[in-house]
C-alpha cells in the first residue's frame, strides 16, 4: 500500500485535540488512512467519533494537532474545502435536496455547463449530467434512474446517491457515519460490498458504526476511541466483538452503591407504579415492556438510534403508539397527548431543552409556570394571578437553586445547567408520579451535573418513579436501581443493578443478545 | 413569605420598565415624525385633523390587533382585507333586508368569526401553511363579496347603523369619533387578554417554541384555532366600522388592506418569527402608517406616488427598530 512520497498514508491526523465548554472532546488523537484501506472507527456515544469526523470534514476546527494529505500539511477551511481536497463525508442525515433529481443531486454545486457561449451564460448541460450520473451508478452496480426524484427513493438508494456523488467528485477518501443504521439486512450486505469495491479502486474509507459485526466484516483495521482518547487499534485478524467492547468501555466505573439506595420495601406492595406492555410504534419502537416502582430509578441505556427517546415520547403522548398497554397504579391509561399524560402525573423533560423544552424568549417565571397556568388562574382562566405565579416560580428557583438575576430574566440568557433546572422546575411544581428524564445532563457543566444527580436521587426518595434515559454509562450506573437496555427499538434486556456492568450493557446494546425482558 | 432578593430585584426592574420598553423606539419614531409634520404643515396639529387621522387608522388598528396575535403564534393572516369587506357586506345586506342594526352587526361579526375559524381549522387540523390557507380564504371571501352583490355596492344604509362610524362622542372639550373609542377599548381588552389570561400566555408560548409548548401540555391546535378566529372577528369589527363610516358596502372595499394591517403589526414590533409583539406596539405601528399618509397629503405630495413613499418609510422604520434592538 505504498503512497507516493514516504508516508504510506493518504490521510494522517496527528495529535488532534478539541475542547468544548466543559468537555475535552478529543485529546491528542492520531488517525490515518491509506489508499484502498477501510478503517473502522468505534466507540461509545460521546467518545469523540463525531468530533473527529467533523474536523475531518471541515465542520469544526481543531484546537491542536496537524492534518496531512499525501504527506503535505493542510488547513481544512470548511466543508467545501474538504470536498475539493478529496474528502467526501456521508452523514446519517443525508445532505440531499429531496425535491431534485438524482443527477441534479450528484452534481449539486458542480453542475457541468454547456459548451460555448451557452455555458458562459450559465446554461447547464443536463444531458452530460445525466450521462455521467448513469455511468457512476452503473459502476456502483445500482439500478437508479438519474431522472428519479430523490425524495421518492428508499433510504438505501439515497445512500447510493451520496456515494455516487463522492465518486463523481473523484473523492480519495469517503467517510461514512453510521451508514447502516437505517438499512435492512439485504441493503447492508450490498453496502458492505460497495465499500470493498471502493477500496479496491484505491479509495480510502472511514467506516463508523455501532454494529461491531459489520465493522469487522468490512474493515482492514479498527480504531477505538474512548473519552476523547485513542485507546487502541486492532488489525482485523486480532479484532473480535469482545475485544472491541472491552476497549470501548475499559475505564474504571464506580457502580455508586452509595448514591442509589434500594427500592423501598413498601413500594413492592400492590400494583407497580407504572406497567408497560407491548408498547409499539411501527418502525421505531417494538414491543417494549417494563415496570417501574414508586421511588425507583430505571435507567434506559442504548446506543444512538436505539429508540430510547422515541419510546419515552410514546409514554408521554408526544407521539402516538400503534399498540401497547400502559397502567399507572394498576389503572389502564389511554394517553393521546402530553396534556393527558400530565394530568395523569407522567411528565417528560425532553432531550433537547433549547428546542423542545423551553420558550427561550419567555421569562424564567413564565417558563416554570407554563403547565401550571390553569391552577394559577382566577375566573376560569380570565386572569392569571401574577403574584401566585411569581411565588410558585420563586419557590422552585430557591428549591433547585436556579441561578438567575431575576424571575423576569429571559431563559435564553441562563447557562445550560440552569436552563435544565428550569425545565425540571416546571414539573416539580406539578407533583409528578412518574418523571421521565431524557439526557438530563447533556451539555451542562460538571458542577450543575452533580446538582441534577442529587436532585434526581431526592425525587426518587420522595416516591416519584423516575425513568432516566442517558447516553452516559457512568450516569446510568451511578443512579439506576435497574437498567433497561434498548437495541433497535426493542428491549434487549433489563438488568438489576448488581448485574449491570458496563461490559454487560454494551454487549446488550450492540445487539449481541436479545433477552426476553424480565418481568417480575 | 418575605420577598427575597430576587423578587425585589424584579420589582426594581419593573420600575425601569418604561426605559426598557420595547415600544420606546417606535414611539420615538412616531413622535419625531409628528413633530416634523407639525413644523412643516401647521394644520397637522389641529384637533379636527388629529381625530381624522385617528379615525382613519382605527379599523386598520383593530384588524391589526387580531393579526398581531396570529403573528405572535408565528402564523400569518392574509384574509383580513377580504374579511373586512365581507363582514361589512353581510351587515349591509341584512340592513337592506330590513333587519335592525344589532342583528346586522351580529351577522357581520359571525361572518368574520366563520372565516377565521375556517382558517384556524385548515391550519391546525388540515396542516396547511398559514400563508397558503389564508391566501385561499382571502380569495374565496373576496369572491363571495363580488358574487353576492353582482359587483354593485350596497347603498342606503340606515342612519342608526352609520352612526357607528360617523358619530362623535363629546368628551370634555373634544368630539372623539366613536370608532376611535372602540379602538381604544379593544386595545385595552386585547392587551389584557394577551398579558393576563392563560390563553395569552399560551399564545406567546406557542409562537416562541411550538414543540416546547406542546410538550408542556398545551393544546397547540386549539390555540391556533383561537387566534385565527379572533383575527376574523376583529377584522369584522374593523370592516363594520369602516362600512358605517362610508355609509356604503362595496365589494371592493378594503382591497389590499391586509398588507397595511400586517405592516402595522410588524412596525409595531411584532416578530414574524413568532413569540414577540404587543398591542401597544401595534397601535403605534398603525398610527405611524396613518401619520405618513396624512403627512404626505398635507405636504401636497402627489397622490399617485404615495405608496412608494409609504413603502420606503416602512422599511426605514423597521431598520431603525432592528438597529435599536441590537
Amino acid at each position: 500500500m505504498g503512497g507516493g512520497s514516504g508516508s504510506p498514508y493518504w490521510l494522517e491526523m496527528r495529535g488532534i485535540s478539541k475542547r468544548f465548554p466543559g468537555v475535552q472532546a478529543l485529546d491528542r488523537v492520531d488517525f490515518e488512512v491509506a489508499p484502498g484501506e477501510v478503517v473502522g472507527l468505534v466507540g461509545e456515544n460521546g467518545a469523540g467519533k463525531s468530533t473527529l469526523l467533523k474536523i475531518l470534514s471541515g465542520a469544526y476546527r481543531r484546537d491542536a494537532g496537524s492534518i496531512l494529505i499525501e504527506g503535505c500539511p493542510v488547513e481544512i477551511q470548511g466543508p467545501d474545502h474538504a470536498r475539493s481536497l478529496g474528502i467526501a463525508t456521508i452523514y446519517q442525515d443525508f445532505n440531499l435536496a429531496p425535491n431534485r433529481s438524482v443527477a441534479a443531486n450528484v452534481f449539486l454545486g458542480r453542475e457541468p455547463r454547456r459548451a460555448g457561449w451557452a455555458g458562459r451564460l450559465g446554461l447547464v448541460d443536463g444531458q452530460a449530467m445525466r450521462r455521467r450520473t448513469r455511468a457512476v451508478l452503473e459502476e456502483l452496480g445500482v439500478a437508479i434512474e438519474p431522472e428519479a426524484v430523490v425524495g421518492r427513493l428508499s433510504v438505501a438508494q439515497r445512500q447510493m446517491v451520496e456515494i455516487a456523488r463522492a465518486l463523481a467528485f473523484e473523492a480519495r477518501l469517503v467517510v461514512m457515519d453510521e451508514p447502516t443504521s437505517s438499512l435492512g439486512q439485504e441493503d447492508v450486505r450490498r453496502l458492505l460490498g460497495i465499500v470493498r469495491a471502493l477500496a479496491s479502486r484505491g479509495i480510502g474509507v472511514v467506516f463508523v458504526s455501532h454494529r461491531l459485526e459489520e465493522v469487522l466484516q468490512v474493515a482492514d483495521r479498527v480504531v477505538v476511541l474512548r473519552d476523547g482518547h485513542r485507546v487502541g487499534m486492532l488489525p482485523r485478524e486480532q479484532a473480535s466483538p469482545e475485544a472491541l467492547v472491552r476497549l470501548m468501555v475499559g475505564r474504571e466505573v464506580s457502580a455508586g452503591p452509595d448514591g442509589a439506595p434500594g427500592v423501598p420495601e413498601g413500594a413492592r406492595q400492590g400494583p407497580p407504579l407504572l406497567e408497560v406492555r407491548g408498547l409499539t410504534r411501527r418502525g421505531v419502537v417494538q414491543d417494549v415492556g417494563f415496570t417501574l416502582e414508586r421511588g425507583e430509578i430505571l435507567g434506559v441505556a442504548g446506543l444512538m438510534g436505539a429508540g430510547r427517546t422515541e419510546m419515552v415520547r410514546l409514554l408521554f403522548g408526544a407521539d402516538r403508539a400503534d399498540g401497547g398497554v400502559v397502567r399507572l397504579e394498576g389503572r389502564p391509561l389511554a394517553i393521546r397527548s402530553p396534556r393527558e399524560a400530565i394530568e395523569a402525573g407522567i411528565m417528560l423533560v425532553p432531550e433537547d431543552r433549547q428546542h423542545q423544552g423551553l420558550v427561550l424568549k419567555m421569562s424564567v417565571a413564565d417558563n416554570i409556570a407554563l403547565p401550571s397556568l390553569r391552577r394559577l388562574a382566577r375566573l376560569g382562566g380570565l386572569r392569571v394571578d401574577r403574584r401566585r405565579l411569581a411565588q410558585l416560580a420563586l419557590n422552585q428557583v430557591q428549591r433547585l437553586r436556579i441561578r438567575t438575576p431575576a424571575l423576569s430574566q429571559k431563559v435564553m440568557y441562563l447557562s445550560g445547567g440552569n436552563q435544565q433546572k428550569v425545565v425540571l422546575a416546571r414539573w416539580l411544581a406539578q407533583e409528578p408520579k412518574v418523571l421521565i428524564l431524557d439526557e438530563p445532563t447533556r451539555g451542562i457543566d460538571v458542577g450543575a451535573k452533580a446538582e441534577v444527580h442529587e436532585l434526581i436521587r431526592s425525587l426518587a426518595a420522595r416516591g416519584i418513579g423516575i425513568i432516566l434515559v442517558s447516553s452516559e454509562l457512568p450516569e446510568i450506573l451511578a443512579l439506576s436501581h435497574r437498567v433497561l437496555v434498548m437495541w433497535r427499538g426493542r428491549v434487549a434486556g433489563i438488568l438489576p443493578r448488581e448485574a449491570a456492568t458496563p461490559e454487560r450493557i454494551m454487549w446488550l446494546a450492540t445487539g449481541h443478545e436479545v433477552l426476553e425482558s424480565r418481568r417480575e | 413569605m418575605e420577598p427575597s432578593g430576587q423578587a425585589r430585584a424584579a420589582e426594581v426592574r419593573r420600575g425601569a420598565a418604561f426605559l426598557r420598553m420595547q415600544e420606546l423606539g417606535i414611539l420615538a419614531i412616531l413622535l419625531v415624525m409628528s413633530a416634523l409634520l407639525a413644523v412643516r404643515a401647521p394644520q397637522f396639529l389641529t384637533s379636527t385633523n388629529i381625530f381624522n387621522v385617528l379615525r382613519a387608522f382605527s379599523w386598520i388598528a383593530i384588524a391589526a390587533f387580531g393579526v398581531a396575535m396570529v403573528i405572535i403564534t408565528a402564523g400569518i393572516d392574509l384574509s383580513v382585507g377580504s374579511v373586512m369587506a365581507v363582514a361589512g357586506l353581510a351587515a349591509a345586506m341584512l340592513l337592506q333586508a330590513g333587519h335592525g342594526t344589532v342583528a346586522a352587526v351580529a351577522a357581520g361579526l359571525a361572518t368574520g368569526w366563520l372565516v377565521g375559524a375556517i382558517n384556524g381549522a385548515l391550519i391546525a387540523w388540515g396542516r396547511l401553511p398559514p400563508f397558503i390557507a389564508t391566501l385561499g380564504t382571502m380569495s374565496i371571501a373576496r369572491g363571495f363579496a363580488y358574487g353576492l352583490t353582482g359587483g354593485w355596492p350596497v347603498r342606503g344604509l340606515p342612519a342608526s347603523f352609520n352612526r357607528l362610524g360617523q358619530y362623535d362622542v363629546p368628551v370634555g372639550p373634544w368630539q372623539i369619533p366613536l370608532p376611535v373609542l372602540i379602538m381604544l377599548a379593544l386595545a385595552v381588552l386585547c392587551h389584557l387578554f394577551l398579558t393576563r389570561t392563560i390563553w395569552g400566555y399560551r399564545i406567546y408560548a406557542v409562537g416562541g417554541n411550538e414543540q416546547a409548548a406542546a410538550l408542556a401540555g398545551i393544546d397547540v391546535r386549539r390555540i391556533k384555532l383561537l387566534v385565527y378566529s379572533l383575527s376574523g372577528v376583529l377584522s369584522a369589527v374593523g370592516g363594520i366600522l369602516m362600512t358605517a363610516r362610508l355609509g356604503v358596502a362595496a365589494p371592493t372595499a378594503a382591497l389590499g388592506y391586509e398588507l397595511d394591517v400586517i405592516a402595522a403589526a410588524v412596525i409595531g414590533g411584532t416578530s414574524l418569527m413568532g413569540g414577540e409583539g404587543t398591542i401597544l406596539g401595534v397601535l403605534i405601528g398603525a398610527a405611524i402608517m396613518q401619520v405618513i399618509r396624512n403627512g404626505l397629503v398635507l405636504m401636497g405630495f402627489p397622490a399617485y406616488w404615495q405608496p412608494a413613499a409609504i413603502g420606503a418609510v416602512i422599511i426605514v422604520a423597521i431598520m431603525v427598530d432592528q438597529l435599536r434592538r441590537r
